[in-house]
């Protein structure tokens, strides 16, 4: 298969790229890691006029504790997330995800950059930086803007991106000692999609009373989301009783169609279980068991 | 758009070319440089026909664009063999009998060439785990888990 003829620049910096972008908006798209959006090419299914490949720029591929804060470039590689001693040490959600994410081989290139612009419902890393509560830094030459990760997903395959902006830096605040979380997926097998997978956040006091509680769903709706949690939990102590009462609000927020991977019920139940079995993963961690 | 001049290091060689940007990495190996051993099977990141060492690292050489691999350096499966001897995953392979059909051989080697280079003694489940973006369509597995076991003890003797 061949893609559709483009015209092809390779920036060596960031402000290079945003002044390419600026020139070509609309008619451009930002080659990142390439995994998704040169399979899209192929298809056909994309056919930009203009490829902005990034990949030359390599001030754009690091992760790095600043303050109280992990930093982590637009084009660091999915393969250098599990391989990050501070990335396991620190956030093991994030390598419960990033191990999911299609194979060793389209880990080698794929970005985090592109799992979190492309959009696409089954991306894991959204859900993720969604209850870890980081924040986006966008570029354009406009200047920078932030974007909390809860709101930067609108639709499927659609983000609060405008053609000019380019995401540039994914900013994770820091998980203290009374905080926990983790991320559990399934699929029909490596490499897949998830039919369904659950990212959660816990945060307790000394007396395991719940200070902070967030769930955040992939492949269970038009886009990966944080559930709104209405009912109060804060101040109850973290137990399978409230575990469960969380994990019945996934089931009702979850909105999943049904596909080859399961139907939209058992999708549904499987948000619930993945809710309980996650938050008992969090709370383990905070104990360290 | 006009054609652009890459320059990159293959199998050890310098090899430049004009290419379109629209072509892709496994075209312009296969087609251009006429090594034929990187397989195209699914065209669409899936199977692993088409790995190749890139800069170090196994990809899926359908996934790339030929313009952005100007400046690296790539081994294909034509280049682990020297002087007219196997590399020792290969010769793993033979004694083996790490394949069936052979399609998905060259992936799987290159796969592992990069995979023993940075895990020098696995696990079975980490061999597993290497291979999983690699498919044997007549389901091998067993003989490629064997083969690629073999190899490590062959690599530590090897040298």
């Amino acid at each position: 298969m061949f893609p559709s003829k483009f015209n092809y620049y390779a920036p060596q910096t960031i402000e290079d790229a945003l002044n390419l972008l600026e020139k070509y908006a609309d008619e451009a798209k930002i080659l990142a890691g390439g995994q998704s959006l040169t399979i899209l090419m192929k298809f056909r299914l994309v056919r930009p006029g203009y490829i902005i490949d990034i990949n030359r720029i390599k001030s754009l591929e690091y992760i790095r504790k600043e303050g109280n804060e992990l930093k982590i470039g637009a084009l660091t590689r999915i393969s250098d997330i599990l391989e990050s001693e501070l990335i396991n040490k620190e956030y093991p959600i994030i390598i419960d995800a990033a191990k999911t994410i299609a194979d060793p081989l389209v880990r080698n290139l794929a970005t985090i950059g592109g799992n979190i612009c492309h959009g696409d419902p089954g991306n894991d890393l959204p859900a993720v930086m969604m209850v870890l509560n980081a924040r986006y830094k966008i570029q354009s030459l406009n200047g920078v803007r932030y974007v909390q990760a809860s709101e930067f997903n609108i639709d499927s395959f659609t983000v609060d991106l405008k053609p000019n902006e380019m995401l540039t830096e994914i900013i994770i605040p820091n998980l203290d000692n009374f905080s926990g979380a983790s991320y559990i997926k399934v699929k029909r097998k490596d490499g897949d999609f998830a039919a369904a997978a659950v990212a959660s956040y816990l945060s307790i006091d000394q007396n395991d009373k719940i200070k902070d509680v967030r769930i955040g769903l992939t492949s269970l709706g038009s886009k990966p989301f944080l559930v709104k949690i209405d009912v109060n939990f804060i101040g109850s102590k973290a137990s399978d009783d409230v575990f469960k009462q969380i994990s019945t609000i996934s089931y009702e927020s979850a909105n999943p169609v049904s596909d080859i991977r399961a139907s939209a019920e058992f999708k549904k139940k499987l948000a619930k279980f993945l809710t309980f079995l996650s938050l008992k993963l969090s709370l383990s961690r905070i104990k360290g068991f | 758009m006009e054609k652009i001049h890459i320059s990159l290091k293959v199998n050890g060689e310098r090899k430049e070319a004009d290419v379109e940007p629209r072509m892709l990495l496994v075209h312009f190996i296969r087609d251009v440089l006429k090594l034929t051993g990187t397989h195209i099977g699914c065209d669409t990141n899936n199977c692993g026909a088409c790995t190749v060492v890139l800069n170090g690292k196994a990809i899926k050489s359908c996934s790339v664009f030929a313009v952005q691999a100007d400046g690296s350096e790539l081994i294909t499966i034509e280049g682990l063999s020297k002087e007219g001897k196997m590399h020792p995953i290969q010769e793993a392979f033979v004694e083996k009998f790490g394949l069936q059909c052979g399609y998905c051989t060259p992936g799987i080697i290159m796969t592992a060439y990069w995979f023993l280079n940075k895990n020098k003694d696995p696990t079975e489940e980490e061999i597993k785990q290497a291979i999983s973006g690699n498919l044997c369509r007549c389901t091998g597995y067993t003989k490629i888990i064997e083969a690629i076991k073999y190899a490590t003890q062959k690599l530590k003797t090897s040298f």
